[in-house]
């Protein structure tokens, strides 16, 4: 059982690593926008996963609370940010 | 060992190769409606894997129950977040027109 875990905690995190270089990368916001959401639900799993592996109740409402958080922070930044012109054009590349 | 910790093992790892898939095409997909593509549809499905998992290993519990509100919480927001992304992205033409073999927006608003 212990492998399992050592696995998926593994797996997770090459995900999150992985996921940040898009994150610092990507060329225009949306596509950061796309890595962040990308990343909080990463985060969701690694604490789901935390939660199953150590049978701790008191991290499944960060669980909730990563899950609307997250909701929110992606629709303000897709409704008020500035469009970025240049970063458009190397996006379709 | 308990077959329901099979099952969580089997699910929590399903779940984890999800996630990583999905942060691969993040990373290797060429547009943004292919990376929100990714990051939407085996993001979504791992994460409810893993929620699965924790909650059959949860079972005893009153907390379960947050574990399930989380699962309806991002069932019901991914596909709102997704729409938004994929209509500015559509709107500012960091689209390559030739990954798109339908295009019903451009045929309705000429």
């Amino acid at each position: 059982m212990t492998t399992v875990w050592l696995l998926a905690g593994t797996m997770l995190v090459a995900a999150a690593i992985v996921t940040m270089f898009r994150l610092l990368a990507g060329p225009s916001t949306l596509d950061r926008l796309v890595a962040t959401d990308t990343l909080v639900a990463v985060t969701t799993c690694g604490v789901g996963t935390w939660a199953a592996y150590s049978r701790d109740t008191t991290v499944t409402y960060s669980l909730a609370a990563l899950a609307l958080i997250s909701f929110v922070g992606s629709v303000s930044i897709a409704r008020f940010r500035v469009p970025d012109l240049d970063g458009a054009q190397d996006g379709a590349s | 060992m308990n077959p329901l910790d099979v099952v969580t093992a089997v699910l929590v790892l399903t779940g984890s190769f999800l996630a990583l898939t999905a942060a691969i095409g993040v990373v290797r997909f060429p547009d943004t409606l292919t990376r929100m593509h990714a990051a939407t549809k085996p993001q979504v499905l791992g994460l409810l894997l893993v929620l699965g998992g924790a909650a059959i290993r949860l079972r005893d519990h009153v907390d379960v129950g947050m574990i399930i509100l989380t699962g309806l919480f991002t069932l019901i927001t991914a596909p709102v977040v997704a729409h938004r992304v994929g209509q500015l992205a559509y709107r500012e033409q960091s689209v390559s027109d030739n990954l798109l073999s339908i295009d019903e927006i451009r045929d309705e608003t000429p």
